[in-house]
């Protein structure tokens, strides 16, 4: 006899761990896969940790989470070749007795919320790959197949929350495979160091922590951003672009984060630090218009593997937890209202997400994605005209303000054209608006 | 300026679950990377696995993978590249992702 669960969850991430440990609580039989031999062996994250939606779903995880600094400052830098333009927001208020956003590692976290499940009676298993779907004549879902011997398994649901490969999803014909221009690869180094260093150079204090998001030159023109944050012993550093411009770049991914880690900028504050360990990734990034079907017979998809991710404010584990948790409460109401796991039953799902921040966000910014890719001025003309623009203004010398302001507009002009200064403005206004 | 950086140092600090002699990528013709004009597997894979061969073709070796499924969205247009995961416990296993 095959087992038979509630519920499948496939994969343990943010979107799996908050749709398992929501099952779990309300006393569902849950059954979640996961392929890593633990739970984060296959996972990154930058990683800022959002407080919000794991406080809706575990309220006093700050008790043992295993957070590392919460965030006091957010610096977005610009850099240039061998320079940066900046701004920095920094606040008492955040040093409040609940902060809001917490820098983590990502593998501690994974494993913290295997134990939140275990506690919720939910039974998660490691070192499982899910091959397949199981789907009934009628191509309902019924369960999966795994790769262990006799590794079939069935449930009356299967949660799709296996990240943004999605192989199960497109394996079925459930889901296309991403295009290029719509997801972006990162790439990201752990790096140990005093922490007392770690205090000194970014100004803060035991606990506090600073978090650097960079766009600029070290992209090299390609669409993408960079990070640097704080964590208690260690900084992580990383970089990511979209596939399709290092498709049509010559660049590799670990050069770029080479360059970065030796810009004049950035290496004094990483100098010493000794790198533990290099991670990639790939990131969702295509945004609303790249959202797949996200239900069916027998089905939903979650997280990263349903196209949720806010590039814009680097929001992704946050839309996962939240996605996960949505698609578990539906599972909850449709039993207790003893209707089935039908494609009809399960839009309620779609129904809750059109109604939160993750549909509304993601609808928000749906022409950005195509902006940025279409537009790379962004990323390569205004980095240096910007930099250069703020050297001219600072450096003090002879030359009279007005005078300094017209070379400014000058130089912009020169490489971007009025009417495309003002084309741009207006097509970021339109895409954020 | 750009640097000269070995992928091999950086990879050299991963844990790695070895299958050994199961590679779980693998790429379908050998024809077709010889007449594949970019060969952007070779510059876009994060761990370098893809190398150019002495016979206009691509060599896959997938020890360092990190299994990101990042050739697999470049090649899709030639479709060359059989992509799967490594069998449950084997493969990357990242201590601090
Ligand atoms: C470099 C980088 C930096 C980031 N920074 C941030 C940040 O600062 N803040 C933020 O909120 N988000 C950030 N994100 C995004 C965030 O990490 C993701 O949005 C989030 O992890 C998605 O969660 P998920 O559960 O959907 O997928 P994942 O976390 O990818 O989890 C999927 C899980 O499914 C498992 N799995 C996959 N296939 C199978 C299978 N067939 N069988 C069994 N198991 C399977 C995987 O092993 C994995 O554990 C970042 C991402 C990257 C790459
Ligand atoms: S991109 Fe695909 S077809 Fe081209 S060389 Fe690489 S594996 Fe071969
Ligand atoms: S999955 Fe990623 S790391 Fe592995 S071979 Fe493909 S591109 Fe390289």
């Amino acid at each position: 006899m095959v087992e038979k669960f509630d519920a499948i969850v496939i994969g343990a991430g943010p979107s799996g761990n908050a749709a398992t440990y929501t099952l779990a609580k309300q006393g569902l039989k849950v059954l979640q896969l996961e392929r890593g031999e633990y739970p984060g062996a296959k996972n990154v994250q930058g990683g800022i940790m959002y407080a919000h939606e794991l406080e809706k779903i575990i309220p006093d995880f700050r008790d043992d989470c295993p957070t590392e600094r919460h965030i006091i400052e957010q610096r977005v830098w610009l850099l240039g070749d061998d320079n940066y333009v900046g701004t920095n927001y920094r606040s008492e208020a955040f040093n409040s007795d609940k902060p809001n956003r917490y820098t983590i590692i990502r593998a501690n976290i994974d494993k913290w919320w295997g134990e939140q499940i275990r506690k919720v009676g939910g039974l998660q298993i490691c070192e499982t790959t899910v091959t397949e779907l199981i789907r009934d004549a009628s191509g309902k879902v019924i369960g999966v197949r795994t790769d262990r011997e006799g590794g079939e398994i069935l449930a009356d649901v299967v949660i799709m929350a296996d990240g943004v490969n999605a192989l199960l999803a497109k394996r079925a014909g459930l889901q296309d495979e991403a295009a290029p221009e719509n997801v972006a690869l990162a790439v990201k180094e752990i790096l140990f160091i005093d922490p007392e260093l770690i205090q000194q150079r970014f100004g803060i204090k035991e606990d506090e922590g600073v978090v650097i998001e960079i766009m600029g030159k070290v992209t090299k023109g390609m669409v993408g951003t960079a990070f640097l944050y704080t964590n208690k012993e260690s900084l992580t550093i990383g970089i990511g672009c979209l596939i399709s411009d290092f498709k049509n770049g010559d660049c590799p991914p670990y050069r770029m984060l080479e360059d970065l880690k030796n810009h004049p900028v950035i290496k004094p504050l990483i100098e010493g630090a000794e790198m533990k360990e290099y991670a990639a990734h790939m990131i969702p990034e295509g945004g609303y218009k790249a959202v797949p079907q996200l239900y069916g017979d027998g089905w939903m998809v979650v997280g990263d593997a349903a196209h949720f991710n806010n590039a814009a404010h680097r929001e992704g584990s946050n839309l996962a937890m939240a996605s996960g948790r949505m698609a578990a409460e539906t599972v909850i109401e449709l039993k207790a209202a003893g209707k089935g796991f039908t494609a009809s039953n399960l839009a309620a799902y779609k129904k809750k997400l059109d109604d939160s921040f993750i549909m509304k966000d993601l609808k928000k910014y749906r022409e950005l994605p195509g902006i940025m890719h279409g537009n790379k001025q962004f990323f390569g003309a205004y980095p240096d005209e910007i930099t250069a623009a703020a050297h001219n203004w600072f450096t003090v010398d002879s030359i009279d303000k007005k005078t300094k302001e017209k070379q400014i507009m000058k130089s912009f002009i020169k490489r971007r054209s009025v009417m495309g200064l003002v084309g741009d403005a207006i097509k970021l206004v339109r895409a954020v608006r | 300026m750009t640097m000269m950086v070995k992928v091999e140092e950086k990879l050299y600090q991963n844990r790695y679950i070895v299958d050994e002699s199961r590679p779980h990528i693998q790429i379908k013709s050998v024809e077709a990377c010889q007449t594949c004009e970019k060969q952007a597997c070779t510059f876009c894979c994060p761990a370098a696995c893809y190398s150019k061969n002495e016979t206009g073709g691509v060599t896959l070796v997938t020890d360092g993978c990190l299994e990101c499924g990042t050739c697999r969205v470049v090649c899709q247009d030639k479709g060359n590249i059989a992509w799967d995961y490594p069998r449950g416990g084997y493969g990357i296993s990242y201590k601090f992702g």
